[in-house]
């Protein structure tokens, strides 16, 4: 019984919709970015997988460039965090709620 | 000859524009010298129309332009100028041009004196228009207008206060012992507007049944076509036409806006109430002659009723202290005359008597006008007396206008009543003589009760507020030519016969000429016999009714005019003022003010509660995301499944 | 079969270690597991043949980024337990639950395309390395280079972020001026800090 496709999809989706409820559930901004992490981790499986069985670069080279842009994008992130915490001494995310609703 | 035509019509309708220019500016002599000018302009017009039909009994038909041209409906609008028009045409603008002229020094210390003359030139615009026309529509078109018109004129002095009605008698505005001839004006013109919608909504009735029948309103191919139908369709149009005509004569039902049409101003009643607009409802039954020449069950009915009417008001003329009140009834009285004529086919004897009375009843108004003001504006004839030595001229115009419309010979009355009497009689209809015999000696006997209350006997009037004076002289000029008119118009009977049945059916009666001179005897005994009574009670009692009388069960019904206001308010007024309340306060408030409001409440509600999805919290927010997200791919699976494969 | 055994092991380890990222109230505990889980990932890219992505995989995700947040988290308060203060759990598992149900539901019957053809076929005489220079170098070159520059801003723009005083260079300062500095940094030190 070789592996199909659909096996790799169907880990990539469960990866992803943990990584989705992290992001539902989580209240505190670094444990959002690690619920972001996970998410776009999944939908590198699942390129990677489509590009094996379709015998395609194309979908390494997306994940390639899809990790570049999540550590940059962590760079950034924790920096603006970092100045947030220096300010407001608080990395819970209804403290960054100013509306009232 | 068209040009003619189109001066009659349009001079009156400059006039008005004209003097409207200045409505809100204060007296100015020159509107009514212009008006009045232009009237006199189409007056020669008509008289001109007049002598070339006569002469070349030729008609003149122009079409104006394609009025209403809708899928199947072609409608267009034209006048005519035929014998029967040329006749009212005639009438009117006499009537009119000397009412204008007579209103000059009438309403001389009235502040709105201009929107006086605009007014009434309207008012003899719209009365062309309908008398000229020569499509239904057209007629309707003229309907509307004088009802308008009236409607404006009766209520001229709007700024009066409502009287409240009260069970005294003397001062209720539902009774004719009262100074008050109703409610107020503007309450008045709205009774008067109304009652004549109410009744029109018959006529349109009618006028949709004759399109729908024969599919043209032109008169001509109406009366070509009306012998094809079925007898019931021309029976309910008659009788629906008649209703619209009985709505602007003040036939019983709709009777009680004619007397209270007495708050506008004299010369308004003169020219509206007497000569013109409660005749358009004769001149529509004579024009549809040929209608109701085909039904005539209905001309019997309609007969019926103007007897009815004719008694009726007569005997409420009896007790009436209200004198303009006195001359309405006497309108009321003779318009009954004018519909049984016209009721048992003859249609140019009701034609003549209409001229004749349009001639003697204004004329009797106008010297009531100069009556009131020359006594400050008192209408309750008691109030007066001895006035002949300071008003000869009106007097005497008066006096003939009562002998002329009592009938005496050779007066202009005599003919045309006498002829009604002898159509009535030829056509074996001796119930309806009898009516018309009795009313004729009440007829007489209230017109010469008035005379000898205003101008001879006592003097009732408080003689330091009131110095009566003659009005000025070219008032007088103004209703000579009436005068002139009621005595000697009797004498051009062969003549405008001979005119007028080109289009109106000959008479057939055969009566022979003993028994006409009979009845022409009994008629003139109970005239001259109502006339003397009259004059010697008056002399020997100074009054007609002993207080004892006064307080009877009789005298005070026909002095509350048979309770008819009284009733009409109770059944009418009051039910459709709660149906109104209803209708606004619960249909319209409740239910479809509701609706309106709900559809922008839901609208505004869900806005509100849409915004709490608007949280600035990061959580909600990718919560909501998810959500949209998942709907979404479901939305799109659905679709690529469902859709395109299925 | 080999390939069967792993890919079951992986999977399971790999969900396993994210589970405990998103449920652990222990920033360091979801911290920890969260960089095992992308081991764990970069073996699923070896069992896809794509040896170069596993490679990148271990040293950018693994080395730099997690290396990245294991400095952030000496920012913050890290000792005590993260408490969640959820206002209505049932909506988050209910919608999660829809969530996973509906997007297994839509994996388990995909809509495959039939005529797909590779743009950049894989070559299996060469290895995935090659593979991949090849078309990085050459297809990918403009991408590849604005990646290049978007990195360089992301480096000056975390210096910004999180540096201190920059103004003043000390490298080329005198010993006694360096000094001074101290003492004034020490003085107006961030009294917020603790």
């Amino acid at each position: 019984m070789a592996l199909i496709l659909n096996d790799y999809l169907i880990v990539s989706t469960i990866i992803f919709i943990i990584g989705l409820v992290g992001v539902l559930r989580r209240k505190n901004l670094i444990m959002l970015f690690f619920a972001t992490e996970i998410m776009l981790n999944a939908v590198n499986i699942a390129l990677a997988a489509i590009s094996k069985f379709h015998g395609d670069l194309t979908g390494q080279m997306f994940a390639f460039f899809i990790v570049a842009i999540a550590a940059s994008e962590v760079a950034i992130g924790l920096g603006l965090l970092i100045l947030w915490y220096k300010r407001y001494n608080t990395i819970n995310l209804d403290s960054l709620q100013n509306m009232k609703g | 000859m068209e040009t003619y035509l189109y001066i009659a019509l349009f001079s009156p309708l400059v006039g008005s524009l004209f003097a409207g220019l200045f409505g809100n500016s204060e007296r100015k002599v020159f509107t009514g010298v212009v008006t009045s000018m232009l009237l006199g302009v189409s007056m020669i017009s008509s008289l001109i129309l007049l002598n070339y039909i006569f002469v070349t009994s030729d008609i003149i038909h122009v079409k104006l332009m394609d009025w209403i041209v809708i899928g199947n409906i072609n409608i267009p609008y034209g006048f005519v100028v035929d014998h029967v028009s040329v006749v009212m045409m005639v009438v009117v603008t006499i009537v009119s041009t000397m009412v204008h002229i007579h209103s000059i020094g009438y309403m001389d210390h009235d502040r709105s004196f201009n929107r006086f003359f605009s007014y009434l030139s309207a008012f003899v615009f719209s009365m062309m228009v309908l008398v000229m026309s020569d499509n239904f529509l057209g007629l309707f078109i003229g309907w509307e207008g004088v009802g308008l018109c009236s409607w404006l004129l009766i209520g001229f002095w709007y700024h009066k206060k409502d009287q409240p009605t009260t069970k005294d008698i003397y001062n209720s505005p539902y009774s004719t012992l009262s100074p008050y001839s109703s409610i107020s004006p503007s309450y008045a013109a709205n009774e008067a507007f109304i009652m004549n919608r109410v009744a029109d909504l018959g006529m349109l009735v009618g006028i949709f049944l004759i399109y729908w029948n024969i599919g043209s309103l032109q008169y001509d191919i109406v009366f070509d076509k009306i012998g094809e139908l079925n007898s019931m369709t021309v029976v309910l149009i008659a009788c629906t036409l008649f209703i619209g005509a009985m709505g602007k004569s003040a036939q019983f039902p709709f009777n009680t806006w004619l007397a209270n049409a007495m708050e506008g101003p004299t010369p308004v009643s003169a020219l509206i109430h007497a000569a013109t607009m409660v005749t358009a409802g004769v001149y529509l039954i004579v024009r549809a002659n040929e209608i109701f020449t085909v039904v005539p069950e209905v001309g019997y009915f309609i007969a019926s009723l103007g007897a009815f009417v004719a008694f009726g008001a007569a005997t409420m003329a009896l007790v009436a202290t209200n004198m303009k009140k006195i001359i309405a009834y006497s309108t009321l009285s003779q318009l009954g005359y004018m519909f049984v004529a016209g009721g048992l086919g003859a249609y140019w004897v009701a034609l003549f008597h209409l001229a004749t009375h349009a001639f003697f009843k204004s004329v009797l108004f106008l010297g009531a006008g100069n009556v009131m003001h020359a006594t400050n504006d008192e209408i309750n004839i008691k109030k007066m007396g001895g006035l002949y030595k300071h008003m000869k001229s009106t007097a005497i115009i008066m006096i003939i206008a009562s002998v002329a419309l009592s009938g005496i010979y050779p007066f202009a009355g005599f003919f045309s009543k006498d002829l009604i009497l002898e159509v009535a009689f030829g056509t074996h209809s001796y119930i309806l003589w009898t009516v018309l015999w009795i009313t004729a000696g009440l007829t007489a006997f209230y017109s010469f009760r008035l005379i000898m209350y205003v101008f001879f006997g006592k003097e009732n009037y408080d003689k330091e507020k009131v110095h009566p004076h003659e009005t000025y002289a070219f008032v007088i000029a103004s209703m000579a030519p009436l005068a002139i008119l009621a005595m000697i118009a009797g004498f051009f009977k062969d003549s405008y016969v001979k005119l007028v049945t080109n289009t109106l059916p000959k008479l057939n009666i055969h009566v022979s000429p003993e028994t006409v001179n009979i009845l022409i005897a009994i008629t003139s005994f109970i005239a001259l016999g109502g006339i003397a009574f009259a004059v010697f009670v008056f002399i020997k009692k100074g009054g007609y009714f002993s207080d004892k009388l006064q307080n009877r069960f009789y005298f005070k019904t026909l002095a509350n005019q048979y309770y008819m206001p009284h009733l009409i308010d109770k059944l009418i007024n009051k039910p459709y003022l709660k149906l109104s309340k209803y209708c606004f306060k619960v249909i319209d408030s409740k239910i479809i003010d509701a609706i309106v409001d709900t559809i922008a409440t839901t609208i505004y509600k869900g806005g509100e509660n849409s915004r709490i999805m608007q949280t600035a919290n990061l959580s909600t927010a990718l919560k909501w995301m998810t959500f949209g997200l998942v709907a979404f791919i479901v939305f799109v699976v659905v679709y690529l499944n469902l859709i395109v494969r299925g | 079969m080999f390939e069967m055994v792993a890919f079951y092991i992986f999977s399971f380890l790999t969900i396993v270690m994210f589970l405990i990222t998103v449920m652990s109230k222990n920033v360091l505990y979801s911290l920890s597991s969260l960089a095992a889980g992308m081991i764990f990932i970069s073996a699923f890219f070896f069992l896809l043949d794509a040896d170069f992505l596993g490679v990148v995989q271990i040293v950018v995700y693994t080395g730099a980024v997690m290396a990245l947040y294991a400095f952030g988290m000496m920012f913050f308060d890290s000792i005590k337990d993260v408490k969640e203060s959820v206002i209505n759990p049932k909506i988050t598992f209910v919608l999660s639950g829809l969530i996973a149900l509906v997007i297994v539901a839509v994996f388990a019957a995909p809509i495959i395309a039939d005529n797909i053809s590779a743009y950049y076929p894989i070559h299996k005489e060469y290895g995935n390395i090659q593979d991949v220079g090849l078309v990085l170098f050459t297809k990918y070159l403009i991408p590849f280079e604005v990646a290049a520059v978007m990195l360089l801003v992301a480096m000056i723009g975390g210096i910004i972020l999180a540096g201190k005083k920059m103004d003043v260079s000390i490298t080329t300062m005198p010993e006694d001026e360096i000094d001074a500095y101290k003492h004034m940094i020490e003085e107006t030190k961030d009294k917020r800090w603790h």
